[in-house]
């Protein structure tokens, strides 16, 4: 019998995509390596191993100012979305009302429409309602992204979910709170933990909509990260992006692993 | 018997009042609060956004002038006096480097998704798709700036050719400052992007039906035929999607340009941000320009929505 699919242990398919691997991950390897040169000024030559740009991060109080600053966001913005955003899962998926197409393409619009043009938009907002920008405009702009996503992930688990599950909680005696809390909220939490876990990503790694709300008052490593970078090469953000990197990698996996979970039940 | 007849109409309403409240509390108190941060921070800004972008000049200070077409005209209508050719050549340029990340991303992201759909052993297909998409749960500024270290002129391309040059006697590569030329720019944004590319076409060629392929086989295709008859077809929806996704977010991204590109690779999105954060100050201008944007993303949504795999896009 002939096949289609041919199945020699090494096909050009398996070479190309080894090499692809390569191109996701050398940039980022050559990042790592080189933030561990022991030269005074950037070079590409290798000058042999040393901690040193670590010393220098590690003493850098501006780098921990912005890093909390990007935390604090982040938390509050992911810790309302986690909450607003699956009520409005829920709701979307158990209600009929007229304009709901509506409101989850708007819902939605977050997630496609590009960061300049909200950030853009809800500067001029706040500048016409004359609201100081702060750290707490940033968690404002913030939310309506980590929502959307805390939103959509949840729903994708909503419509694999048995829609009478509800129903035999309240026909068993569970008034609607009770049905909530002790039925679907324990079956939607890997969804729950998964989306936030994207939001948080995401609004640790945001660069514009934090441009446009940050104002004086707050600097989220972000732009901190971005005003030391464009003007050149610098090794102590090569470190930190080392350990944001490790950082990151570990959140992934854990989302990737709840989302297994999720998947596999 | 001797209540009065008003009484009973009375409690009526109120019931009926409190019956719909009832109906209404539930939606509201699961609906209410998204709807309402989605309206204050999402529609009524875009609709300032379409309300200044209709005032010519407006600036930060300024007493706003009168409603005019202004902004638009001064960059779509080549005669008005006040008409510049720099905007049209930035949003050709943005489109440019959009629609060639798109194929970049194309051509090196459907073999590497169909090895990975089709040809990768079982056991490891779910760890290998999520190595592969890895990368993007880490900082997109950071990847963009590890990209500015290797295009350097005295970065790591120019001394692995350096090096080639010099393993090869009479081979002589130019060496060059990839550094803020358009390559820079696409090598950028196709490394950001590709994932997404992978990982759509991947959702989309896993759910191929494989007994389709041994059909084709079986009915006497050879597997060039197959490939081009049977899996591009099939995928077709899911390639649709992954370039229309990667297209609208390449078109609008910002750090990549930024750190890649330099001063003479200006695309929509530094455009509209230098409007409002940098030296020349126009707020009616970029407001414009960033409808220009939304708009067209919006038509490569609608095209989306009608053509492309819906269930692909939602799934990642």
């Amino acid at each position: 019998m002939k096949r289609s699919i041919p199945t020699f242990p090494v096909s050009w398919q398996a070479i190309f995509s080894l090499a692809m691997y390569g191109f996701m991950y050398g940039p980022i390897l050559v990042l790592a390596v080189y933030s561990f040169n022991d030269s005074e000024r950037y070079t590409s030559v290798w000058r042999g191993f040393s901690l040193r740009w670590y010393e220098t991060l590690f003493q850098d109080q501006r780098i921990f100012q912005a890093l909390q600053d990007t935390l604090v966001v982040a938390f509050v913005a992911v810790g309302i979305a986690s909450v607003v955003g699956t009520l409005m899962a829920i709701g979307l998926a158990k209600y009929r009302f007229p304009g709901k197409s509506l409101y989850r393409g708007v819902s939605y619009l977050p997630l496609i429409v590009p960061d300049i043009a909200i950030a853009v938009a809800t500067l001029v907002f706040l500048a016409s309602i004359a609201v100081p920008l702060s750290i707490w405009t940033i968690i404002a702009a913030h939310l309506v992204f980590c929502l959307a996503y805390v939103a959509l992930v949840v729903s994708s688990r909503l419509n694999g979910l048995d829609p009478h599950l509800e129903e035999a909680a309240l026909d068993l005696g569970a008034n609607p709170a009770q049905a909530l809390v002790k039925v679907l909220l324990p079956e939607l939490m890997p969804a729950i933990v998964s989306g936030c876990l994207l939001a948080f990503v995401l609004s640790v790694d945001d660069l514009l909509i934090s441009s446009f709300t940050a104002g004086s008052g707050a600097n989220p490593l972000p732009i901190e990260i971005f005003s030391r970078i464009r003007t050149g090469v610098k090794p102590d953000m090569n470190a930190l992006s080392v350990l944001l990197i490790l950082t990151s990698g570990m959140i992934a996996a854990l989302a990737e692993y709840l989302r297994y979970k999720g998947e596999s039940r | 018997m001797d209540a009065s007849p008003s009484k009973p109409g009375v409690s009526k309403f109120g019931g009926q009042f409190w019956n719909k409240l009832q109906t209404l509390a539930g939606p509201l108190a699961l609906l209410g609060p998204s709807g309402l941060w989605l309206v204050l921070f999402l529609v009524l800004p875009t609709l300032l956004i379409l309300d200044i972008s209709l005032v010519p000049g407006l600036r930060p200070g300024t007493v706003p002038g009168a409603y005019g077409f202004g902004n638009y005209s001064q960059v779509f209508n080549p005669f008005d006096p006040a008409f510049d050719p720099v905007y049209i050549q930035v949003i050709w340029r943005s489109i440019y480097y959009a629609a060639g990340t798109t194929c970049a991303c194309l051509v090196l992201g459907f073999p590497v998704a169909y090895w990975l759909a089709l040809m990768a052993p079982r056991r490891w297909r779910n760890l290998l798709v999520v190595a592969f998409v890895l990368p993007l749960w880490t900082s997109s500024l950071l990847r963009a700036y590890a990209w500015t270290s290797i295009l350097r002129p005295t970065g790591l391309l120019n001394s692995l050719i350096l090096w080639i040059n010099g393993m090869v006697p009479g081979l002589e590569i130019p060496t060059q400052d990839w550094l803020y030329t358009r390559t820079a720019v696409l090598i950028g944004l196709t490394y950001s992007f590709l994932p997404y590319m992978v990982l759509i076409l991947y959702a989309s060629l896993e759910k191929l039906d494989r007994s389709l392929l041994e059909a084709s086989a079986d009915l006497g295709a050879n597997p060039r035929q197959t490939f081009l008859k049977v899996t591009v077809p099939q995928s077709l929806p899911g390639i649709a999607a992954g370039c229309l996704l990667v297209f609208i977010t390449s078109m609008g991204d910002f750090v990549v340009p930024t750190l890649l590109g330099g001063a003479s690779s200006m695309t929509i999105s530094r455009l509209i941000y230098n409007q409002f954060l940098g030296i020349t100050r126009n707020w009616g201008l970029g407001s414009s320009l960033s409808m220009v944007l939304i708009l067209a993303v919006s038509v490569a949504i609608a095209l989306l929505l009608k053509y492309g795999d819906r269930s692909s896009v939602t799934e990642t």
